[in-house]
């Protein structure tokens, strides 16, 4: 249960990363699909992206309502999916959206992305975008999920030390009864850890204080917020800010922490790869995105925080996840199989 | 143009030389700062190259006899710190890729010496600027050669070439505009002695012929020696000259008029009217000879102060007061009655006393000579926008003789023959109506008999 579709994914993220000698054609695999069709019709935006419909819908409504007669064709995927889709398959979409910024980054180091000027890119700050080709819209931090169950207000671990010192002092109460992601299955979490890894060494001996205390390995924030928020579990480690923002109105029982030591920041990324047919409307899209920090209704409808350099500012905890090449380190198929070789041997014990 | 630059200017070949050397500087200038920055820019690629390689070859390891790696985080990312240029690499063991880009070609370990090697190639549609490095790893006692290749587009690099360009450009011309503002400002110090020299020699009156004594720069010492030395020759000359004039004037007529006075006693004393007759001839030819000498000299010395006639302030009523006063004589001998008709004031004008006596006087010798006894001749001056001179006779007029033939040298009228004459006076009262501005109007008289002649001189 816990492995369940990992071996699919694990090889198509190899034939993506190097081992591409494989002629054979390799469909690959769509979570969900939805058309916006526009009263006249004059061209149609085919938008592939890791994105939940719920959370992007008021930005294609938003967008069609500025750029009347533009469909919206909008598939989404896994990051995975969406990579080998246009890295592997070629397929025609006008616009890939991801929360994978290391796939993104390594679509346009490859040559996979068009180049694109506008001045609302050009207003985008320098760490939001990479050689014009891969724009970020989002600023998501990835947050400590508590039970309020179990934490009353005065023991709320503060940062990652903090929660060291809670799993080695309270472990019968805890075990297992911590979640995190698990970062064989999804990208994102692949992303925050790396990344983590890099941030603290104190990263690897939480991961090893999880493992002792059989932690639970989940592929979704959502899985996690509601196990956090029955109580199930204590707390789940590493989920999606927005997401766990998003699921409070409906949700209740769990509250988000975000940790004074360091907060890794993932950035949502659009590119429009060199396959784009409909390049107009992609480009009209880029520039809807990177605009979307004037829109605060529409931020509020979506859950999705857009690019915000002073609140980014405001709290010097937040570390934005740099997009760059050496985002193609952890993508390295040595590399891969190293820090998952030692993040299992850390979380199964 | 010609007239105020000459043929081949000084100033214009000094700067346009100059011009050239700084244009030449700022272009070799140029091609430095560019040469040397864009190697600069270059070699840094180069060396960050160089340094990721070596860093992923330094993170090599052995592992369950097998070559290994782990991709130092650091070897990628210093490439990102530079420009967002895209980076492949590819790590080759024994001829076979343990990782990275398949396809990126990697040179052959056995071509590679110990130092990193570098190349430029085409890759996936763009340039990239290509390190790698040889490294042996022992395999269970075994080296195997391993080679670490990354590769880097050179957009950062072509972007700061331009910009170094640009910056070379812009100091280039700078320095091109500022060498040249300070050559016209050189030029113009080096050439400013000739304009000082210039000047001076051209403020002078036409009489100052004292040697020029203006502070000269060495280079133009001799230019001006010679100068005064043609000066001073030059005043030798014209004093001699105007010596001569005067001179020959006493030369010519005493002795003529010694011979009249003789003549005229031998005519008193010869009875035979034949003798008398050779005699009266003769006499004749003397006054024409002596008239002829007289108007000569008079005409040379017109001539000679034409060109650089003085002025003095002098009152024109004055002027033919004085001519009236000194013919006055000659016209009582004739029973002539000279009227003067002139202003109450004074006629002021700038002009050459000794010229316009002389042409005054002709015009009135003139009047007096052709007129008959008895008969009245009106000297008058008006004042309107010019002053006219006029002096008009009741004698025999011009006979219909052209009035511009009259003016040259030697040409008398027709109806004059009995009247001795050289043919000059006119000649020089015209000439210097012209040397002041003014002309010579010759007319007959407007009743009919007589002749009018006028200088006219418009005021400035
Ligand atoms: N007042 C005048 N009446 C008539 N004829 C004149 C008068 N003035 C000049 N002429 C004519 O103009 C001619 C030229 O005059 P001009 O004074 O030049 O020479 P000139 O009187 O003959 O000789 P000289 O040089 O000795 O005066 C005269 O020969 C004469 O024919
Ligand atoms: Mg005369």
């Amino acid at each position: 249960m816990r492995f369940a579709g990992l071996s699919k994914t694990m090889m198509r993220l190899m034939l993506v990363l190097g081992i591409m000698t494989h002629t054979a054609a390799f469909g690959f695999e769509i979570e969900d699909q939805k058309l916006y069709a526009a009263t006249n019709e004059t061209s149609v935006l085919r938008i592939i992206s890791t994105t939940d419909i719920d959370a992007f819908e008021p930005i294609i409504l938003a967008y069609q309502s500025e750029n009347p007669g533009i469909s919206v064709d909008y598939t989404i995927a896994s990051s995975t999916e969406l990579m080998s889709a246009i890295y592997v398959e070629g397929a025609v979409f006008d616009l890939a959206i991801s929360s994978a910024m290391d796939l993104q980054t390594k679509l346009a180091n490859d040559g996979f992305a068009r180049s694109y000027v506008s001045a609302p890119t050009a207003a985008l700050p320098d760490w939001a975008k990479w050689r014009d080709q891969v724009f970020a819209f989002t600023q998501e931090p990835a947050v400590l999920v508590i039970s309020e169950r179990f934490f009353g207000d005065d023991d709320v671990p503060r940062n990652r030390q903090e929660l060291i010192e809670l799993l080695r002092n309270r472990p019968e109460q805890l075990r297992g009864r911590v979640g995190t992601y698990d970062v064989r299955v999804s990208g994102a979490a692949y992303l925050f850890a790396t990344q983590d890894s890099r941030n603290s060494e104190s990263y690897w001996r939480l991961t090893e204080v999880m493992g002792s205390l059989d932690a639970r390995l989940y592929c979704c924030s959502s899985d996690m917020i509601r196990d956090v928020a029955s109580g199930e579990l204590a707390f789940a480690y590493n989920v999606l800010g927005s997401y766990a923002e998003s699921q409070k109105h409906a949700t209740s029982g769990f509250r988000i922490i975000e940790m004074d030591d360091f907060l890794s920041v993932m950035l949502r990324t659009a590119v429009i790869p060199t396959s784009a047919e409909n390049i107009t409307a992609a480009e009209a899209m880029v520039d809807f995105l990177a605009t979307l920090n004037a829109r605060p209704a529409l931020n509020n409808l979506s859950g999705l925080p857009p690019i915000d350099e002073v609140a980014l500012r405001s709290n010097n905890a937040l570390r934005p996840i740099r997009l760059g090449p050496e985002l193609l380190v952890f993508l390295d198929r040595l590399k891969r199989d190293a820090f998952l070789r030692s993040w299992t041997d850390a979380i199964q014990q | 143009m010609t007239g105020r630059f000459g043929r081949g200017s000084i100033r214009l070949r000094l700067v346009g030389q100059l011009a050239a050397v700084a244009a030449v500087l700022s272009v070799a200038f140029f091609l430095i700062v560019r040469g040397v920055a864009g190697q600069a820019a270059e070699d840094t690629q180069d060396n960050i190259l160089a340094a990721s390689a070596t860093a992923i070859a330094d993170a090599l390891y052995t592992d369950n006899n097998a070559v290994s790696l782990e991709l130092p985080y650091s070897a990628i990312s210093m490439l990102g710190t530079i420009s967002q240029d895209r980076v492949f690499y590819r790590v080759v063991a024994d001829g076979t890729t343990l990782t990275g880009y398949d396809d990126l070609p990697s040179p052959d370990a056995q071509t590679l010496g110990p130092a990193p090697n570098f190349t430029t190639f085409p890759y996936r549609g763009e340039s990239v600027r290509v390190a790698t490095v040889l490294r042996s790893v022992s395999v269970g006692n075994q080296p195997v050669n391993v080679t670490v290749t990354v590769a880097q587009t050179q957009l950062g690099l072509a972007e700061i070439s331009s910009r170094i360009t640009a910056t070379a450009t812009a100091i280039a011309v700078g320095f091109f505009l500022a060498a040249m503002a300070l050559i016209l400002l050189a030029a113009r110090s080096a050439l400013a002695p000739i304009g000082r020299l210039t000047r001076s020699v051209s403020r002078r009156g036409p009489q100052d012929l004292r040697p020029v004594v203006t502070d000269t720069p060495t280079e133009l010492v001799p230019l001006v020696e010679e100068l005064n030395k043609f000066i001073s020759r030059l005043g030798t000359s014209l004093s001699r000259s105007e010596d001569l004039i005067t001179e020959a004037a006493h030369r010519v007529r005493t002795p003529l008029a010694a011979v009249r006075a003789q003549a005229e006693i031998t005519h008193h004393r010869l009875n035979k009217p034949e003798h008398r007759q050779a005699i009266r001839e003769m006499i004749r030819a003397i006054d024409e000879s002596s008239r002829s000498a007289g108007q000569l000299l008079d005409h040379a010395m017109v001539t000679f102060r034409a060109d650089s006639h003085e002025r003095d302030a002098l009152d024109l009523t004055d002027l033919l007061n004085d001519t009236c006063n000194r013919l006055g004589p000659t016209a009582d001998l004739k029973d002539i009655d000279l009227i003067r008709d002139l202003p109450e004031h004074p006629c002021e004008m700038v002009g050459d006393r000794i010229l316009l006596q002389s042409a005054l006087r002709n015009i009135l010798d003139n009047a007096i000579k052709y007129s008959p006894a008895d008969s009245r001749i009106i000297v008058r001056a008006t004042d309107g926008d010019a002053y006219r001179l006029s002096v008009s006779d009741e004698g025999r007029g011009f006979g219909g003789a052209a009035h511009t033939e009259l003016t040259t040298r030697f040409s008398r009228g027709s109806n004059v023959s009995d009247i001795v004459g050289s043919g000059l006076g006119l000649t020089i009262a015209d000439e210097v109506a012209l040397t002041h501005g003014g002309r010579l109007e010759i007319s007959e008289n407007t009743n009919g008999v007589g002749a009018c002649v006028s200088l006219v001189f418009p005021k400035q």
